[in-house]
């Protein structure tokens, strides 16, 4: 296996008539880490994908593996291994399917059973595709991208349909594939499904790259708000706005866009409103996430 | 190398599945039911023309060569099970999404599609032994009951079925040709059914009975194949004279079909972005 290789997009750009699905997409994956690409469904995440495994020409732009195109790598298998929707002809078993990708890319049959065993696959091997669910099909997916060894791990919403027990497992392989060094990018419509498995994070919205660096830095942008509630929601509302802070209103209350709860409680008092609940906003990541990707559509 | 490879990733992707065995039982069924029946029926016609009476003169002429005729059914009637095998092979990958594993194996698509060709060459020609193994097995076993001759120590007859074997071949690249050109798997299933069941049958009908049309009609994909296989039902049933294609001809229109169909399907549908 040939370790170190970076995935390298470059002005990519997708039109699909009038729509553009990608505008001037521009970002690196480096090896040794766990990237999540991230956005909104129909941010342009898996038109991406596609590009960079050449199954869709860009209008564009460029995306390569350590400066050659997908199109260009002599063992493609060897290199990159992609998951992309997970489908397969219902008719064929497991095994099978593997056995034709194996003679394909001009691997040996032996490759098969190990990275059955590797997804924890062996039993359903001689099952027909059509009777899986979705998490067996998103295994045998993986299966399929382990069978070259490749250094280079492309994966497009690979949690989606796994039970816990699924997410915790892939957690760990994704780990230990950016552990060996290789380079692992991992699309998500949601940051909470991967932020437990990613080092760095790639978030567009809208065909455009709106954020890139480290999950930490992330956290540093998501601006503290706090939360309060009350069984009179148009009094508190008022009161709110009487102090002069900036508010949405939620399920589980107002956000208020201010770090302390005591002044959110001290305009309330003021106002002579009943609180029902007042405390700082914890999930400062997803939100975040939701500013960046909702503040590309603006 | 790459072409090999691919290659022997078509032959598995069909023997992996169950279409090619369901699509080869069907065609033995057909076949044996055709020229076992027809064999006996006419064998019973010609044996005892008086009580067949005049329709037994309509059907079989006097004096023609009913061996060539039925062991042919396993072409003329068969050629549609290798069409629709290979046409499978193509649209089956654009309705099960399998073309992103496939081109990320192997991302040069026309090494695929060339796969592909050959590969269904192969299959058509596996289908058209068990055709004419069925054909000749249940043909001959008719005529044999009524006395007549099998042909079967004539070397004219072997010709005939290896020029039928070719046929089908040719006829299971065409299959690819048409999937690639329509890759709808219920479009291409129902062009396949309504061309080679309805359309050709009528357009030859149609066209023999002029001079001019006849001598286009004999391009027909169907009466090119029957000239290379040198003899079908429709020469008994057809009302005209018109001359057929020299088998080497009918050979070359079938080709040529196949060849243009896949190149024109490889440049188009096959090109496309894989979403």
């Amino acid at each position: 296996m040939d370790r170190g290789i970076p995935i390298e997009i470059s002005g990519l750009s997708k039109h699909f008539g009038s729509v553009t699905a990608v505008e001037d997409l521009s970002f690196t994956v480096e090896p040794g880490r766990v990237t999540g690409f991230l956005g909104p469904n129909g941010a342009g995440k898996t038109t991406t994908l596609r590009m960079l495994l050449g199954l869709v020409r860009p209008s564009s732009g460029t995306a390569t593996f350590g400066g050659r195109s997908y199109r260009e790598l002599s063992r493609p298998l060897e290199t990159v291994g992609a998951a992309l929707d997970a489908s397969f002809h219902p008719g064929r078993s497991a095994r099978n399917h593997l056995k034709v990708t194996a003679t394909a890319a001009g691997l040996p049959a032996a490759r098969v059973p190990v990275v059955l065993e590797q997804v924890g696959m062996s039993e359903f091997a001689d099952r027909r595709v059509g009777g899986f669910s979705l998490g067996m099909r998103q295994r045998l997916a993986l299966a399929y991208t382990l069978i070259g060894d490749p250094s280079v791990f492309v994966l497009d919403e690979p949690i989606n349909g796994l039970d816990p027990e699924g997410i915790k497992w892939i957690r760990g392989f994704l780990q230990n594939l950016a552990r060996d060094g290789r380079t692992v990018l991992v699309s998500s419509h949601l940051l909470s499904e991967v932020q437990q498995s990613v080092d760095e994070v790639v978030i567009i919205s809208r065909g455009r790259l709106v954020k890139r660096g480290t999950l930490a830095s992330l956290e540093l942008d998501a601006a503290p708000s706090t939360i309060a509630d009350s069984p009179d929601r148009p009094a508190l509302a008022a009161a709110l706005d009487a102090a002069g802070l900036d508010y949405t209103e939620g399920r589980g209350g107002f956000i208020v866009a201010e770090p302390d709860p005591a002044r959110v409680g001290h305009a309330a008092f003021v106002a002579g409103v009943q609180l029902s609940a007042l405390h700082r906003l914890r999930s400062g990541l997803e939100e975040s996430f939701l500013g960046l990707v909702s503040g590309g559509v603006k | 190398m790459p072409a090999m490879r691919a290659l022997g990733a078509e032959f598995q992707k069909v023997f992996t599945t169950r279409m090619w065995w369901v699509l080869a039982l069907l065609l033995v069924a057909y076949v044996a039911f055709l020229a076992g029946g027809l064999g006996a029926f006419f064998g019973w016609a010609v044996e005892d023309r008086e009580a067949a009476g005049s329709a037994g003169n309509a059907i079989v002429p006097p004096g023609s060569d009913l061996a060539p005729l039925i062991y042919s059914f396993a072409s003329s009637v068969g050629y549609v099970f290798p069409v629709l095998l290979g046409a499978l092979a193509v649209t089956g990958e654009f309705r099960h999404a399998t073309l992103t594993p496939t081109f990320l194996a192997e991302p040069q698509r026309s090494v695929v599609l060339g796969a592909k060709f050959a590969s269904q060459l192969a299959m058509g020609a596996g289908l058209g032994l068990v055709a004419f193994a069925t054909s000749v097995g249940a043909g001959a076993g008719a005529l044999a009951l009524f006395g007549l001759d099998t042909g079967l120590d004539s070397s004219d007859i072997w010709a005939l079925i290896g020029r039928g074997v070719l046929a089908m071949a040719l006829w299971g690249a065409i299959g690819v040709g048409l999937g690639a050109l329509v890759p709808n798997q219920v479009a291409a299933i129902v062009v396949v059914v309504a061309f080679t069941q309805f359309v050709e049958p009528v357009l030859r009908l149609a066209s023999s009975l002029n001079e001019v049309t006849a001598s286009v009609g004999r391009f027909l994909p169907g009466a090119a194949s029957d000239a290379l296989v040198g003899a079908s039902f429709y020469q008994v049933a057809s009302v005209g004279t018109a001359q057929s294609l020299e088998w080497w001809q009918g050979g070359l229109v079938l080709l040529g079909i196949a060849v243009v169909a896949t190149l024109v399907g490889g440049a188009t549908t096959w090109r496309r972005d894989v979403t």
